[in-house]
């Protein structure tokens, strides 16, 4: 692709990766299958809801990707403010759902804004770090600034409480300083430093989330209550053996012994009737969809681009690690959705604006701009 | 530009790191799923069937209990019972309410279904009132419709339809308790009753049959989705016993003129027990529906021992009665049947006097005599010929001083003392004077009444070895009675023995010739006895006290044990009546009721269920 300053619409199109919409599509439609199944063999009331968010939300995606990448990098802050405020707005006055104070009810819609925050902060800080030079980033001083903005946010989603999503906040960011070039001294002060910090922290936290920690080291410990969802979801995931029961057949699942099987548990009632062949298949895809976006990403001749690129894929990466640890008895139960798969609308729409900004960073890829974002030959 | 391939180059460099660490933890889950699904597959499958897969039993319906003719003495009645569940009934209280005014319900019983309502999930159905009319249940159904939640329901609950008659023949069921757990499922059952004493405990495994089963697949909160798997209950075998019901209830009226006695009837040559009487009886149908406990205490105290099954449990001085042993064990020893005493109304064991019960004695008597008019003298001198251990070993030959392993639990073993068991006891060596009271029934000897009208049997039949039996069949085992082994007695001293024994009941002079049988053409033989309960002292014989005198729990028991007819001996009884004062007096009359009953009916000839049903099938293969 010649770079030139402005793409025509035809030619950003023939731009777009298509195998790569093609992998999410995949991904998706064996969200919409389990979702069918998880309602017992009915569109309704989840495949139906979600094939329509993913419709629209792959529209947006495709909207978002022709849009052109500075436009992006300079929208970059204002976004993030904007989220931060949607935030605040949300501890004040906030929907009680679920315990939580964590969306807004706009009607046709909830919105989750601590959602959208781990995108946000993967654009901010793609647009931070574009601007630093290598020296820069190998000052650790350097870091204050994005540090203090990121803490924001974070501190925000934690009040909220939601421990699961603040965590792949600092994960984001984390995988952003490392990947922009951030000193690996800095990671092991860091590491060392959570490590300290942990008897502290662990009196901050809520009952039912020690209790949380304390089931996943021990879940036999409570089968009945804490340990339930990770009992019970092992016991669904076991039982499916190399092929699985057979689709609608999910024994576990059709007769609710598994909780959460449309949101959280979804990757365990899709194993149960597939099996291990339908989990590896699953995860596989998954990986596909990783990997293009490394390659997409390492294509990209800016820095602005790069770092966005990466930051969404990894960012999507943490959602499929953590889900899947966690259905498996791997991680301790944090509430972190199946991306692309869960049923809930506010998840897919986010992992879609973010693969959006993939795709327009990668449209744009021949695209070079300086620190300031003009236009450099 | 070399600013940006700097950072190119670092960028590579540290996506390259992230893309390892990625599949290192993308390793790891597909390690951790193949872990799951393919290592611990099976604990996995096992634990999701148990979450999903519940077993239901299916009740067994109880085998019923015959006597020998058909008629039943244990049966399953229809149980009809109403139940509630709570979430098909809107008020709960408002609908026990309109259910109170149909069939009756009391405030305790509404305590008690509130309580269970809470225990359990609000789709079980809860018990309200069981053992209802069939008027109450008539009743209850057309009201259905305005008792929301209510159904009503058929079980089974067991039934005697003799009632006190053949209580402590057939015992009675209730609910199973700790120490009775076993692992077999059947208890499981809410409804299941287990045996408590009688047959019913004896052959409990053998009626109680077996559990079916429901495998049904069921979601989170237990409601059951759809069966996967059923096995059907098997009912219990049918007892077919020996008893002759008619002739059951006769016996036990006629017991009922005493205020504590207990009677057998049973068949000389195959041991099969007519009829097992014990006085007073009690109630087993209330037993079965659930005892009230001041019913319960009231039984428990009674001095007559109403729970207690006397004639197999009762242990007493068998007294006279055993002195055809003592005669038997004389002959056998080589003294001849024409041997005698002098009875002067009393005998010198050295210095010590032992009376007679006739205080004017009877003179001069041999074996026949003295068994006819039961002398105490002659067997006092000729037992202490022979020894105490020559008069044991007879008695266990014809059936004492054992269990008899009878049908019934709770049999007494009675005692037959001799020199070792002496020593062993009381680690003192045997006295004479006791053999003295060996050989007349006294002293340490105990006999239940079974054991008495087992002897007697053995004496009769020919000297084969026979033994109680109550289960003439168990449906699908067959016949149950076996053959007897042939005792090895000496004829001729048997003949000698019965002879004494006719003399006893059809010579003027014997003891129980008021008892003798007038009817025509039935006859009987048989013996007295007289078992001290308390000794009379010096002072009160001087005195003049009379037995009869002392309060009745020091009077003397009364005891007979008789055959007949006398020519060909069919059948034997044995009757006890407690502090009845004289053998001849109260025991005697019972037993010739009982053997002129039993002749009447004559329950050896009549043929029974199996031979009937034998002869039938006899009869269609001959057509054939």
């Amino acid at each position: 692709m010649r770079a030139t300053d402005n793409m025509s619409i035809a030619e950003k199109l023939m731009a777009v990766s298509w195998p790569f919409l093609l992998l999410v599509t995949a991904v998706a439609s064996v969200g919409f299958m389990s979702l069918y199944s998880a309602a017992g063999g009915s569109w309704e009331p989840w495949a139906g809801k979600q094939l329509v968010r993913f419709l629209v939300g792959m529209a947006g995606l495709l909207v978002v990707g022709l849009i052109d990448i500075r436009v992006w990098m300079r929208l970059a802050y204002p976004i993030f403010a904007i989220v931060c405020l949607l935030l605040i707005y949300v501890d004040i006055k906030g929907h009680i759902g679920m315990g939580a104070q964590r969306w807004i009810n706009m009607g046709f819609i909830q919105l989750q804004p601590s959602e959208i925050m781990k995108v946000a902060t993967v654009l901010a800080l793609a647009r931070f770090f574009h601007g630093a030079t290598a020296e820069d980033v190998r000052n650790p001083l350097f870091l204050a600034a994005p540090l203090g903005l990121v803490a924001v946010p974070i501190l925000l989603v934690v009040i909220q409480p939601d421990l699961g999503t603040a965590l792949m906040i600092v994960f984001a960011t984390a995988a952003m300083f490392f990947i922009a070039g951030v000193s690996y001294w800095v990671f092991a002060a860091a590491g060392a430093g959570c490590l300290a910090i942990m008897p502290v922290a662990w009196h901050f936290l809520h009952d039912y989330q020690k209790k949380r920690v304390l089931t996943f080291l021990d879940p036999e410990s409570d089968p009945l209550g804490a340990g339930y969802h990770i009992t019970q979801s092992k016991i669904a995931l076991g039982s499916g053996g190399i092929t699985g029961k057979g689709f609608l057949q999910g024994t576990q699942s059709k007769l609710n012994f598994l909780p959460e099987k449309q949101t959280d548990f979804i990757f365990t009632l899709f194993t149960e009737e597939w099996g291990f062949i339908g989990g590896l298949g699953l995860m596989g895809l998954f990986a596909m969809i990783i990997v293009y976006g490394y390659i997409m990403a390492l294509n990209i001749q800016n820095q602005f681009g790069r770092l966005l690129a990466m930051g969404i894929i990894t960012n999507f990466s943490f959602y499929i690690f953590i889900n899947i640890g966690m259905v498996m008895g791997l991680l301790p139960v944090v509430g972190v959705p199946l991306a692309l798969i869960s049923y809930g609308g506010t998840a897919m729409l986010s992992v879609l604006f973010g693969f959006g900004l993939l795709m327009s960073a990668h449209v744009h890829r021949d695209v070079k701009f300086t620190r300031r974002g003009l236009n450099i030959a | 530009m070399n600013r940006d391939m700097e950072r190119y180059k670092e960028f590579t460099r540290r996506a390259f790191i992230v893309g390892l660490a990625q599949t290192a933890l993308f390793g790891t889950l597909a390690a951790r799923l193949g872990y799951l699904q393919l290592v611990e597959k099976e604990k996995f499958q096992t634990l999701s069937d148990r979450n999903r897969i519940s077993l239901r039993l299916i009740p067994a319906g109880r085998g019923e209990i015959m006597d020998r003719f058909g008629v039943p003495l244990a049966i399953n009645s229809q149980n009809f019972r109403a139940f509630l569940v709570p979430e098909q009934a809107d008020d709960v209280n408002a609908t026990l309410d309109k259910l109170s005014k149909v069939i009756p319900v009391t405030d305790f019983d509404r305590q008690e279904v509130l309580a269970e309502i809470k225990k359990h999930r609000q789709f079980t159905p809860i018990l309200v009132k069981e053992n209802l009319t069939w008027d109450d249940m008539a009743r209850a159904e057309l009201n259905l419709p305005e008792l929301p939640g209510v159904s009503m329901d058929e079980g089974e609950v067991r039934s005697y339809p003799f009632g006190d008659a053949t209580a402590h023949i057939i015992g009675y069921v209730g609910r199973v308790s700790e120490s009775e757990m076993t692992n077999d499922p059947i208890m499981m059952i809410p409804g299941f009753r287990i045996g408590k004493s009688g047959v019913e405990k004896k052959f409990d495994e053998t009626l109680r049959g077996v559990a079916g089963q429901v495998q049904a697949e069921v979601n989170v909160v237990g409601r059951e989705i759809r069966e996967l798997n059923h096995t059907d209950a098997k009912k219990g075998h049918r007892l077919t016993l020996t008893l002759d019901a008619d002739l059951q209830m006769q016996c036990q009226e006629m017991l009922k003129v005493e205020k504590s006695a207990a009677a057998i009837a049973m068949d000389a040559h195959t041991g099969e027990v007519y009829a097992l009487c014990s006085h007073p009886s009690f109630d087993p149908n209330v037993f079965s529906r659930g005892i009230p406990a001041d019913l319960w205490e009231e039984l428990l105290a009674d001095d007559t021992h109403p729970l207690t099954n006397k004639a197999v449990a009762g242990q007493y001085p068998p007294g006279s009665t055993f002195k055809m042993v003592t005669a038997l064990a004389i002959l056998e020893a080589g003294i001849s049947p024409g041997a005698s005493v002098f009875c002067p109304g009393y005998y010198m064991l050295g210095k010590q006097k032992f009376h007679c019960w006739k205080p004017a004695g009877h003179g001069t008597v041999n074996v026949n005599g003295a068994l006819c008019m039961s002398c105490d003298t002659y067997f006092y001198e000729m037992g202490k010929r022979i020894g105490v251990d020559a008069i044991a070993r007879m008695a266990r030959r014809l059936g004492l001083g054992s269990k008899l392993d009878f049908d019934v639990p709770g049999e007494g073993a009675g005692l037959i003392p001799d020199r070792a068991w002496k020593m062993k006891r009381y680690k003192q060596p045997w006295h004479q004077g006791e053999t003295l009271n060996s050989a007349i029934g006294q002293g340490h000897t105990l006999t239940t009444p079974l054991q008495l009208a087992t002897m007697t049997a053995r004496l009769v039949n020919g000297g084969k070895l026979v033994k109680p039996v109550l289960v003439r069949s168990i449906e699908e085992e067959g016949n149950q009675i076996p053959d007897w082994q042939d005792g090895k007695f000496n004829q001729e001293h048997l003949k000698i023995v019965m002879r004494g024994m006719s003399s006893v009941v059809n010579e003027q002079r014997g003891t129980a010739y008021g008892a003798r049988i007038t009817e025509a053409p039935y006859s009987m033989g048989g013996k007295t006895g007289t078992a001290q309960v308390r000794r009379i002292t010096a002072a009160q014989r001087a005195a003049g006290v009379k037995n009869e005198d002392l309060p009745w729990k020091f009077r003397h028991h009364a005891l007979f044990v008789g055959y007949g007819p006398v020519d060909a001996p069919k059948y034997v009884t044995a009757v006890i009546v407690e502090h009845g004062v004289g053998g001849a007096k109260a025991a005697a009359p019972i037993a010739r009721d009982i053997l002129t009953a039993m002749q009447k009916r004559d329950p050896r000839r009549i043929h029974t269920v199996d031979d009937a049903v034998e002869a039938a099938a006899r009869q269609q293969q001959e057509k054939k």
